[in-house]
């Protein structure tokens, strides 16, 4: 059993939790993911790792309800335990191997999109933690959605953030930011990491692939076992079948099959919604929400 | 007794009538009751010289264990069994006997051979129904072993180390332990709930700790359980899960499945059953591309799920590498057999599904090097299946995962760790390994002899 040693609300739907796993915390990198199963009859979440703590044998994840197990998730309180959480998986980012020195030489820009700051933030702070200062724009709907802000400023000088109603910071998406940085303040970037919704790492990769900015992105395709079993998580990488869970997540934005990609994530919508609906009939028979009657 | 042994033939043994079982996944084969176990067990001829023993790859004490059947004593024939295998439930449902125990039988020669696999099913139900357990009789030896994978290799390894009295961990990457038996093989053929986890309770019972949700290689390396967690010894049984992909178009569709991925979500993760969150992509029209015994499972669990399920497979009937059983079984539930039959491009619509396959007909030419007959095209003959899901069931590969982080471990060209035949050492000192790991994808009973026999190579190097 893996106990949660805090919960946090970050914003709507959006929910940090620290998870005791140390086996997880000792070996884990950014980039990597582990695979989380609540109960008996949950299933397998994928969720990547947002930060940890290898004296504490913590590992933080964070994660948005956007159907009936990460809302079964969200009704977690710490003191409960996960009955699984496998990992880390996937390989560490580029980055960690890629050697201080060439590191140093680039200007890296990380684009975040909603949740998927989450991901980026591991990343920045790694980054820093090697004296390696990085840009970082977050990205979101509205400023509600806004996550883990101050915890990215702590790691980076400049952090901007792009609200698409201009309710926060700059108005509109992050491409218009990216296109601000680089045309309008004359900024140089050798590197963008890309991290959030598939759509959104689509259009940053179209953009920085005008720009002849080489990127990275964090794929997110249906898992099952996260362990190269299955292949559930196949894209197409410049031509090449890959499974994100092993060869990714991260891959080379401007060989990415998105559309491709955007399709499989669809598979299970029908099914999903049915998951959702049935526990929302739930909720309103017996008013415990999650069935365990609570 | 009542029942009226023809010595020629097998006592037959109850089965759910087809009509009934292509709708439920309760077990197809429901196994002799003590009656009937005796009644076969009289047709043993009790050889000196038993071949039977010769078939089988632990070496089982057969007419051992069938006198005591015969005569009744069930509780003596487990203790028989315990000796040399610790999963017989499982072995006597899914081993291929008529190659193996059965192929050698005396009776077989002029008739059916003794059913060993049924006998042998029965003596382990009837265990776990009295609850009787296998036996620990070893003395501590204080030096710790760890075993990666709690598959049929790992299980039997372990136990059998136990049973020496080494302290013994599998580490496994799943939530669950069992390997193929928990994910791969269906409950119709194969029972989770009573039959696998009990079976690996039993290995539990030896002293044997099982830690999940442990990927080697990522959570933690073979080269830091030696040196930073002090086991003095490696069995790798990590089998070959890795799928295959024919590489034709329209692959990635939605609706395109590989067999492990669609037994996963059924079999370990119960999507077949509506109180479990996974879901799964039933289909209505269903191809399963390949003709082993996954291929059969993959089918029949369609099948089950409420499809029409065709089998397309590029050679004919004779060279179907699934057991005869399991295509007979198949075949009475209703799979429609495509063969001589190969898929060119998976149809895909406007919305990413599938909606097709494009297949050839083949006909069998000159033998190739494995000296079976080499399907070719029949020119012309290109004919679409309509379909909206299509299972892959190509075979599978070891997964590099371990190989590529272990220093020193060295594998061939087929990403299989190399490692003797008789003691499963590999190329690294204190490391052992067996199973599909070492031979690629084969058989449950292959991997639990080659863990046997790499319990007894960890012995003698912890021995020196």
């Amino acid at each position: 059993m893996f106990k949660i040693v805090r919960k946090q609300k970050l914003a709507e739907k959006i929910y940090l939790m620290d998870v005791e796993a140390p086996r997880v915390a000792k070996s884990c990198y950014p980039g990597q993911f582990v695979i989380v199963k609540m109960d008996e009859k949950g299933e397998r979440i994928p969720l990547t790792i947002c930060d940890y703590d290898r004296e504490k044998g913590y590992v933080t994840i964070v994660f948005q309800t956007v159907g009936a197990s990460t809302e079964r998730m969200a009704l977690y309180e710490e003191g409960d335990s996960f009955l699984d959480f496998a990992g880390p998986l996937g390989c560490k980012s580029e980055l960690i191997d890629e050697g201080l020195e060439e590191l140093k030489k680039k200007h890296i820009l990380f684009v975040a999109g909603g949740v998927g700051t989450a991901p980026v933030y591991p990343q920045v702070k790694w980054l820093k933690q090697q004296g390696i200062e990085t840009d970082v724009i977050i990205g979101a709907r509205n400023k509600e959605l806004i996550i883990l802000e101050e915890e990215m400023k702590q790691w980076s000088d400049h952090v901007y953030i792009a609200t698409d109603d201009g309710s926060y910071g700059f108005k509109g998406n992050v491409n218009d930011k990216i296109k601000d940085l680089v045309n309008n303040q004359g900024e140089k970037y050798d590197l963008v990491i890309a991290i959030g919704p598939v759509i959104m790492m689509k259009f940053v990769s179209l953009l920085t692939k005008e720009l002849g900015i080489k990127t990275v992105v964090s794929m997110n395709p249906i898992m099952v076992d996260g362990t190269g079993m299955c292949g559930a998580c196949r894209l197409t990488v410049g031509g090449e079948v890959k499974f994100a869970c092993v060869d990714g997540p991260e891959f080379d934005g401007h060989l990415v099959d998105f559309d491709e990609s955007i399709k499989r994530q669809q598979m299970y919508k029908t099914e999903e919604g049915r998951a959702l609906l049935k526990q929302r009939e739930g909720a309103t028979h017996h008013g415990g929400g999650c069935g365990c009657q609570g | 007794m009542s029942i009226q042994v023809d010595v020629l033939k097998k006592v037959p043994v109850r089965e759910q009538e087809p009509a009934v079982r292509a709708k439920n996944f309760e077990e197809v084969c429901l196994g002799y009751n003590e009656e009937e176990a005796r009644a076969e067990a009289s047709r043993c001829l009790k050889c000196k010289n038993p071949r039977c023993v010769q078939g089988c790859p632990v070496s089982i004490d057969i007419p051992g264990f069938i006198k005591q059947v015969e005569a009744g004593n069930t509780k003596e024939a487990y203790k028989v069994i315990s000796l040399y295998s610790a999963l017989p439930a499982v072995c006597g449902r899914v081993c291929p006997q008529e190659s193996q125990c059965e192929q050698q039988c005396i009776r077989g020669i002029k008739g059916e051979a003794v059913s060993i696999g049924k006998l042998e099913r029965y003596v382990a139900d009837w265990a776990r129904e009295n609850n009787v357990k296998p036996q620990v009789t070893a003395e501590k030896k204080n030096k710790k072993v760890a075993v990666i994978g709690s598959g049929p290799a790992g299980l039997t390894c372990a136990g059998d180390l136990a049973r020496m009295g080494y302290d013994v961990t599998i580490f496994e990457a799943l939530h669950e332990a069992g390997g193929v038996l928990s994910y791969g093989i269906p409950e119709f053929r194969l029972p989770k709930s009573t039959v696998v986890r009990s079976e690996i309770e039993n290995v539990k019972n030896l002293g044997v700790k099982i830690e999940t949700n442990v990927v080697i290689g990522k959570s933690t390396t073979i080269d830091e359980l030696i040196s930073e967690e002090g086991f003095d010894a490696v069995f790798i049984g990590s089998g070959a899960g890795l799928p295959k992909f024919m590489g034709i178009p329209g692959e990635n569709a939605n609706g395109v499945f590989s067999a492990n991925e669609y037994l996963t979500r059924s079999n370990l993760m119960k999507a077949f059953q509506e109180d479990y969150d996974t879901p799964i992509a039933g289909g209505k029209k269903v191809a399963v591309v390949g003709g082993g015994n996954v291929a059969m499972d993959a089918a029949r669990t369609a099948l089950r799920l409420g499809a029409e399920v065709h089998i397309v497979y590029r050679r004919s009937e004779a060279e179907l590498p699934a057991r005869v059983e399991e295509v007979h079984h198949a075949k009475e539930e209703g799979i429609i057999f495509d063969l001589l039959t190969n898929p060119k491009e998976i149809l895909v619509d406007e919305n990413g599904w599938v909606k097709g396959m494009t297949c050839v007909k083949m006909e069998l030419g000159e033998p190739d090097a494995s000296g079976r007959r080499r399907p070719v095209e029949v020119p012309g003959s290109e004919f679409t299946l309509e379909l909206d899901t299509v299972i892959m069931s190509l075979g599978t590969s070891p997964n590099p995962l371990i190989s590529s982080t272990t220093e020193g471990l060295e594998i061939n060209g087929h990403k299989c760790i190399i490692a003797k035949e008789e003691d499963g050492q590999t190329t690294k000192e204190s490391v052992y390994a067996g199973g599909d790991a070492v031979t690629g994808a084969a058989t449950v009973i292959l991997a639990m002899g080659a863990g046997k026999a790499a319990a007894k190579g960890i012995d003698e190097y912890l021995s020196k």
